[in-house]
C-alpha cells in the first residue's frame, strides 16, 4: 500500500511548496502530513467528502458566467490547506504591508498635487492614459486621507522560492470573504490539525476592517451606520458579498436603496431616510455615480460624488483607486517607494517593461520571445499574448502594433511558479499555486490577514490562475509561533438577544416591489375574469341583439385591455384576433401577458421573500404564454390558468408570509388595485344606455365574482339597485368598493403607526361622498340621473385611489414627500 | 480691431411625459473667465426652483452648477444669460512655432526627467479619452500634413484646413454616440465629430489638443434678420505649444478664432463638458428643446425690443 507521499511528484524547475530540494518534507508542514498519514486515503477520501458536503449546504457558489438564467457555480476548495511557516509570513506580511502603504500614498499624490508625475517617477500616460483614472476625483480628500481602505496583491513563488507581486487589486478587492468561508470549512475538516499546527486567526483582520470604517467615517457623533454596496445577484461574487455583509453585520444593499439628499447618502426605508456613514463598495467606481462618472450605470447612487467631495461619507476604497491596478505600473515602484516612503521596495514586482519609454521598446522588441505581452490599460480587453506563442505574420504584427501604440503595452517576465499538493481523489499532485493576500487600513498603516486565498490552477499545465476559468481555491495556514487565542465575529449559538421579530428597517425597495407584486396581482385576475367572460361569449357564437358582446368589448378597451375601441362593423374573425392578442400577445401593454411578465419581473425584485410554492405558479405563468394562441379555446385555457395561479399567490400571501412591513404594502397594493378597478368598470357600465346597462349586469356579477352571493341573496335576474348595492355599498362582500376602503383605512392605520409617519388620508373624502349617496334614487322610474351622478363619485374615487397610490409612492418609496423626514 | 461683447441667451428645456419626482443635474453653461475673454454678467434662472443648488468647479477648471430638484415635476427649463467682451488675441506667426516633433519629445515621458507645470498642465490632453481614440490610421492622416520639421502651429492649420476640405458638414450622419472612428470612416459629422477627429490625430502623433465648447455668432442669410434661438452650441480645438500656451482652431469653419467664439469651458473631449448631464427618478420620457441666441450689443436692441432680460454691468 502506498503511502500519502509516493502519490506526489513535482515537475523539476519549480519550487515546491510541500518539498525540499532533497524531497524531505518541509518542516511547517510535517504535523499536517503525518496527520494525513494517519488517515490514510480513505480517510482523506471521507474529509474530502465532508469538504464538499459543507460548500454544498452553505450555498457558496461563484458565478463563472454571472448570467440571470446561469446557475451559480459551486466553489471549488481543495481539501488540503497550503501551510506556511511563522518566518516566511513575517517577511509577506511586512512587505504586504508597506505595499498597501505606498500605493495609499500614491493615490494621495495622484488624486492630489501628482509629484510623482512632475518628477518623472511616473509617466503620466499611466495615470492620464489610464481609463481608470477618475477626473471628477481630483481634489476629493477621502477621511483620514486612507484612499486604500482594504487591499489586495496576487503574490507568486519563483524557483529560487523568493516571492514576486503578480498584480494589485486596489478598487474593491474580492475574495477575502471566501477565504473566510474556506477557513471556516477546513478548520472543522481537520480540527486536530488546525489545532496542532497553531494556525493564525482571522478573525482579528476582520475586526480591525470594522473598527478602521467606525473610526474614518464622517458620523458627526452619531452611531456608525456602514452599508455594503453591491451590483445584485447577478454579481459572479454576489455569494461573497452577501457572506461578508452578514459576517461584518453591514446592511447588504443596492444603488437603488440609497438616495443622496443634500450631499449626504441615506438608505430608503419603509420608516424613511436613515443616514449612511459609510460605504464598503462591490462595485468599480465607474458604475458609482451615474451623474458624473458613467452615465449608463444603472446600480450606482446618484450624486455620491459629491458626497465624497463634501466629505460627508466614506467610500472604501475611495473612488477612482483602481488606477493602479495596471501592472505597467510596476517598473516605475522601486523609484516610489524611494520617494515617498523613504526605503527600499520589500517585494520585487515581477519584471517589467512598460514600452512606452524608447529604451524599453528596444528591449521588449529584441527579447519577445521570453516575454508576455499585456495591455498597459484597463479598457484594452486585449488577452495576455506569451511572446514564444507567435510566429511569422503574428509575431510581424504584434511588432508592428507595439511601435505604433507603444505606451498602450507593457511585456513581463513569465516566471515559472511554483508548485503545491491538492487532492487528486486517490492521492496527491502538484499544480500551479498563487495567494491572494489582504490588507485592511489601521490608524497606523495596513495589516495583513494571516491567511490567504489559494489560487491553483484548473488542471496540472495550466499556468493561469483565475476563478472565472475555474480554477481551484486552497485555504491557507499562517502558522503562529506560540498557542493562539481562538475568536470569531460568528457567535456560536444565538442568544435571546439575537432574535429577530418581524423585519426592521425593510428597504424602500423591497416596499415598492411588494406593492406593485399586490396590484399586478389584482390586475391579472382582474383582467383575466374580463377576458374569461368576453372569451366564452366569443366562443359559443352567440351574437344577436341581445348579446351584451359588445359591451364587454367596449369595457374592455375601457378597462385598457383591449388595444383598439371595437368598431361596430368589425368581423366576428377580427374581433376574436383582437380578444386573442389582449390574452397572449406580451408586446401589448394592458394584455394579460404583459400583465403576467410585470408581475413575475416584481416578484423576481423580492426573490428571497418568495416561498418556493410561490414560485411553482410563478414559473408557470412566465412559461404560460411563450407561444401564441390560435384559438379561443387555448386562450380560456391559459386565462384559466392565470386566474388559479392569481388566487393562489394571494392565497400564499395571506397565509405564507410573516407580517412584516412589506408585507402590509403588497396588501395595501392589492387593495388600492381592486378598489381602482371596482370604481372604474362600474363608472362604464353606469355610462352605458338603459339597454346596454341592463345587458351588462349580468357579466359584471360574473367578472367582480359576485354572481353566487348575488343569486343566493335575490334568486332573480340582476337588477340594477340591488347590484349596486352589492358591487359598491355592502361592506360585508369583499369585492365591494366600500369593502376595500374600510380595509384600506385599517391597512393605513397600521402602517402609520408601525413606520412613524402621519396617516395619508384620503379614505374619508370617498367613504363620506358614498355615505351620502341617495339610493333611493334609484327607485325612480328613470334612473339616467342617479346613475350619472354616482358614476361621478365613482370617478373621483377612481381618481383619488390613484392619487393614493402616488402619495405612498412618495412617501414610502422615493421619499420625495413634502414632509418626508430625515433621521 | 478693439474690443467686442455680446450678449448669450442659452434655453434648455426637458418635457416629461410623466411627472419626475426626484432629479439632479450638472450644468455647465457659465462662461470661463480667459485671457481676451471677460464675463461682465452671467445669470442661470432655473423652472422649478431647485430645492438646493451648488456651484462649482470641476477638475477642468471649468464652473459647474449642480441643482437638486426634490418634489414632483413635469418640466425643467434651464436659462443660461450672459454678457462677455471679447479682446482681439494678439497675431501669431505660425511658421515661427517649434517644429511638431521637439513639441512632442516635449511632452514624451523620459525617467527621471522633471514635468514642467505647464508640462504636466497639458498632459492630461495626450492621451485616449472616452470619445477619443489613438490610432494608426489618425497618425497616418496627420503625418500627412505634419512632415518632418513642420512648425507645430502650421501643421495644426494644415490638418484643420485639410478636415474642413474632406469632411462634410452633416447633421443626419451622426448622433452623440457615434464613435469618432466611425466619423473618421464616414468623412461627415458635425463640430464636436470634426473636433473629436482633429482631437484624434493630434493626439495619435504625440500631440496635446483639448476640445473647447461654447459658442459661435452666426450671421443670418443674407437679407434676413437676425432671429432669437438660430445659433447652436459650438465646439472646437485647442493645441497645446511649449512656451506659449493655448491655440485654438475651429475645424468645421476652417478657422482660427479670434472675436467670434465665445468659450464656455474645456476638458479631453465632449464628455468632459457636456453642458447639461442629470439623472431623473421617474418613469416616462421626456422631449428636449434647445434654444441658442448669441448677439452682438449693437444688435441686442433691435432684436430684443421689448427690453433686455438683463441689464449689462459696466
Amino acid at each position: 500500500m502506498p503511502t500519502l507521499l509516493d502519490t506526489y511528484s513535482s515537475p523539476a524547475g519549480r519550487h515546491d511548496e510541500l518539498l525540499d530540494d532533497g524531497g524531505t518534507v518541509r518542516s511547517q508542514w510535517r504535523p499536517l502530513i503525518a496527520r494525513l498519514e494517519g488517515l490514510g486515503l480513505d480517510g482523506i477520501c471521507a474529509r474530502a467528502q465532508l469538504v464538499s458536503d459543507s460548500i454544498f449546504s452553505d450555498g457558496i457558489s461563484y458565478n463563472v458566467h454571472a448570467e440571470d438564467h446561469e446557475a451559480p457555480h459551486a466553489w471549488e476548495l481543495d481539501p488540503l490547506p497550503l501551510v506556511i511557516a511563522p518566518e516566511e509570513w513575517k517577511y509577506l506580511a511586512s512587505a504586504v504591508a508597506q505595499r498597501a502603504s505606498m500605493l495609499n500614498a500614491m493615490l494621495g499624490d495622484l488624486y492630489g498635487p501628482q509629484h510623482l508625475l512632475a518628477e518623472g517617477l511616473l509617466p503620466s500616460a499611466l495615470v492620464f492614459g489610464q481609463p481608470s483614472f477618475k477626473w471628477p476625483c481630483v481634489g476629493i480628500r477621502p477621511p483620514g486621507d486612507v484612499f486604500l481602505n482594504t487591499y489586495a496583491v496576487d503574490v507568486a513563488r519563483g524557483p529560487n522560492g523568493k516571492w514576486w507581486a503578480i498584480a494589485d487589486h486596489t478598487q474593491s478587492p474580492a475574495g477575502a470573504g471566501y477565504s473566510l468561508q474556506n477557513r471556516i470549512i477546513l478548520s472543522k475538516t481537520f480540527p486536530d490539525a488546525f489545532r496542532q499546527l497553531q494556525v493564525q486567526p482571522l478573525a482579528d483582520f476582520f475586526r480591525t476592517l470594522l473598527d478602521g470604517f467606525s473610526r474614518l467615517a464622517p458620523t458627526d457623533g452619531e452611531p456608525p451606520l456602514i452599508v455594503l454596496l453591491t451590483p445584485g445577484p447577478g454579481h459572479e461574487s454576489y455569494f461573497e458579498h452577501a457572506f461578508l455583509a452578514r459576517y461584518l453585520g453591514y446592511p447588504l444593499v443596492e444603488g437603488r436603496d440609497l438616495t443622496v439628499r443634500d450631499n449626504t447618502v441615506y438608505l430608503k426605508t419603509l420608516r424613511g431616510l436613515r443616514r449612511i456613514h459609510g460605504i464598503f463598495r462591490r462595485l468599480q467606481s465607474d458604475l458609482c455615480d451615474p451623474l458624473e462618472l458613467r452615465a449608463d450605470s444603472a446600480v450606482g447612487v446618484p450624486g455620491l460624488l459629491a458626497a465624497a467631495r463634501a466629505g460627508r461619507v466614506l467610500i472604501s476604497n475611495a473612488l477612482g483607486s483602481g488606477v493602479l491596478e495596471s501592472g505597467a505600473i510596476f517598473g516605475f515602484l522601486p523609484g516610489i517607494a524611494e520617494r515617498l516612503l523613504s526605503e527600499p521596495l520589500a517585494m520585487p514586482s515581477v519584471a517589467s517593461w512598460w514600452c512606452g519609454e524608447a529604451a524599453a521598446l528596444d528591449h521588449v522588441i529584441e527579447h519577445l520571445d521570453e516575454l508576455v505581452i499585456k495591455p498597459a490599460f484597463s479598457d484594452m480587453g486585449q488577452p495576455a499574448v506569451f511572446g514564444h506563442n507567435l510566429s511569422g505574420a503574428e509575431r510581424d504584427e504584434m511588432i508592428a502594433k507595439l511601435r505604433a501604440q507603444p505606451h498602450a503595452y507593457v511585456a513581463q517576465e513569465w516566471i515559472p511558479m511554483s508548485q503545491a499538493p491538492v487532492w487528486g481523489g486517490n492521492g496527491l499532485q502538484a499544480r500551479t499555486v498563487g495567494l491572494r493576500l489582504f490588507a485592511v487600513a489601521t490608524g497606523n498603516g495596513y495589516t495583513v490577514m494571516p491567511g490567504a486565498l489559494g489560487r491553483v490552477a484548473a488542471s496540472p499545465h495550466q499556468e493561469i490562475l483565475s476563478m472565472p476559468r475555474g480554477g481551484i481555491s486552497k485555504d491557507v495556514w499562517v502558522r503562529a509561533s506560540s498557542p493562539v487565542r481562538r475568536v470569531s465575529l460568528l457567535k456560536r449559538r444565538l442568544g435571546v438577544i439575537d432574535l429577530v421579530c418581524g423585519g426592521t428597517d425593510v428597504p424602500s425597495r423591497v416596499g415598492d416591489n411588494l406593492f406593485w407584486l399586490g396590484r399586478y396581482t389584482e390586475r391579472s385576475e382582474a383582467t383575466a375574469r374580463l377576458l374569461r367572460a368576453t372569451l366564452s361569449r366569443l366562443s359559443t357564437g352567440d351574437n344577436d341583439d341581445e348579446s351584451s358582446l359588445p359591451d364587454l368589448l367596449a369595457a374592455c378597451h375601457h378597462m385598457d385591455i383591449l388595444a383598439q375601441a371595437p368598431e361596430s362593423d368589425a368581423t366576428d374573425d377580427a374581433i376574436e384576433k383582437d380578444v386573442i392578442a389582449a390574452v397572449c400577445d406580451p408586446t401589448q401593454i394592458g394584455s394579460l401577458a404583459n400583465m403576467s411578465q410585470q408581475l413575475v419581473y416584481s416578484a423576481g425584485q423580492v426573490r428571497e421573500r418568495m416561498s418556493s410554492d410561490n414560485w411553482h405558479a410563478l414559473n408557470r405563468m412566465s412559461r404560460l404564454f411563450d407561444q401564441p394562441f390560435q384559438s379561443v379555446g387555448q386562450a380560456l385555457a391559459a386565462v384559466d390558468r392565470t386566474m388559479l395561479d392569481c388566487i393562489s399567490l394571494a392565497g400564499f400571501a395571506l397565509d405564507d408570509m410573516t407580517r412584516d412591513e412589506g408585507w402590509r404594502f403588497l396588501i395595501l397594493g392589492r387593495r388600492i388595485e381592486r378598489l381602482y378597478r371596482l370604481a372604474a368598470l362600474i363608472e362604464v357600465v353606469l355610462g352605458y344606455d338603459d339597454d346596454a346597462r341592463e345587458r351588462s349586469l349580468e357579466w359584471l356579477l360574473e367578472t367582480t365574482n359576485a354572481i353566487v352571493t348575488y343569486r343566493a341573496r335575490y334568486r332573480r335576474s340582476p337588477e340594477v339597485l340591488p347590484v349596486l348595492h352589492l358591487l359598491i355599498f355592502d361592506d360585508t362582500n369583499p369585492h365591494a368598493v366600500v369593502f376595500q376602503i374600510n380595509q384600506l383605512d385599517i391597512e393605513l392605520d397600521r402602517i402609520s403607526r408601525d413606520v412613524g409617519h402621519p396617516r395619508v388620508d384620503a379614505l374619508s373624502v370617498m367613504r363620506t361622498a358614498l355615505n351620502q349617496f341617495d339610493l333611493t334614487r334609484f327607485e325612480a322610474d328613470d334612473t339616467r340621473e342617479a346613475c350619472h351622478a354616482l358614476a361621478a363619485v365613482l370617478a373621483k374615487i377612481a381618481g383619488d385611489t390613484s392619487a393614493l397610490s402616488e402619495n405612498l409612492h412618495e412617501r414610502y418609496f422615493t421619499h420625495t414627500a413634502p414632509d418626508v423626514r430625515k433621521h | 480691431m478693439s474690443a467686442i461683447r455680446y450678449h448669450l441667451l442659452h434655453d434648455t428645456i426637458y418635457r416629461y411625459t410623466h411627472p419626475v419626482s426626484e432629479s439632479r443635474q450638472m450644468i455647465r453653461l457659465s462662461p470661463r473667465i480667459l485671457e481676451g475673454q471677460r464675463c461682465l454678467s452671467h445669470r442661470l434662472q432655473i423652472d422649478p426652483l431647485p430645492s438646493r443648488s451648488e456651484d462649482w468647479a470641476d477638475s477642468f477648471g471649468n464652473l459647474v452648477r449642480t441643482i437638486d430638484l426634490e418634489s414632483s415635476h413635469e418640466h425643467l427649463l434651464i436659462r443660461a444669460e450672459s454678457w462677455v467682451e471679447l479682446t482681439p488675441p494678439e497675431h501669431t506667426e505660425f511658421d515661427a512655432s517649434p517644429t511638431w516633433e521637439h513639441v512632442r519629445d516635449t511632452l514624451a515621458y523620459r525617467a527621471g526627467r522633471a514635468l514642467s507645470p505647464e508640462i504636466l498642465a497639458a498632459s492630461p490632453f495626450c492621451f485616449e479619452s472616452p470619445h477619443i481614440r489613438l490610432k494608426r490610421e489618425f497618425a497616418a492622416y496627420a503625418l500627412k500634413v505634419f512632415t518632418p520639421g513642420r512648425p507645430l502651429l502650421a501643421g495644426v492649420q494644415d490638418l484643420m484646413a485639410r478636415i474642413f476640405n474632406e469632411f462634410t458638414f452633416d447633421p443626419e450622419a451622426t448622433d452623440v454616440a457615434t464613435p469618432v472612428t466611425a466619423v473618421f470612416a464616414k468623412r461627415r459629422g458635425v463640430c464636436q465629430d470634426l473636433s473629436h477627429v482633429m482631437i484624434s490625430c493630434l493626439r495619435s502623433i504625440g500631440l496635446a489638443a483639448r476640445y473647447v465648447s461654447g459658442y459661435l455668432l452666426t450671421l443670418p442669410p443674407p437679407g434676413k434678420p437676425r432671429l432669437v434661438g438660430a445659433d447652436a452650441t459650438h465646439a472646437w480645438v485647442s493645441v497645446f505649444c511649449p512656451g506659449a500656451g493655448w491655440f485654438d482652431f475651429d475645424p468645421t469653419n476652417n478657422t482660427t478664432p479670434r472675436l467670434e467664439h465665445i468659450t464656455v469651458g474645456w476638458g479631453r473631449d465632449f464628455a468632459d463638458v457636456s453642458p447639461v448631464r442629470g439623472v431623473i427618478l421617474g418613469a416616462g420620457s421626456h422631449t428636449l428643446d434647445i434654444s441658442v441666441t448669441v448677439v452682438p450689443e449693437s444688435e441686442f436692441s433691435l432684436i430684443y425690443e421689448n427690453g433686455t432680460s438683463i441689464d449689462l454691468m459696466t
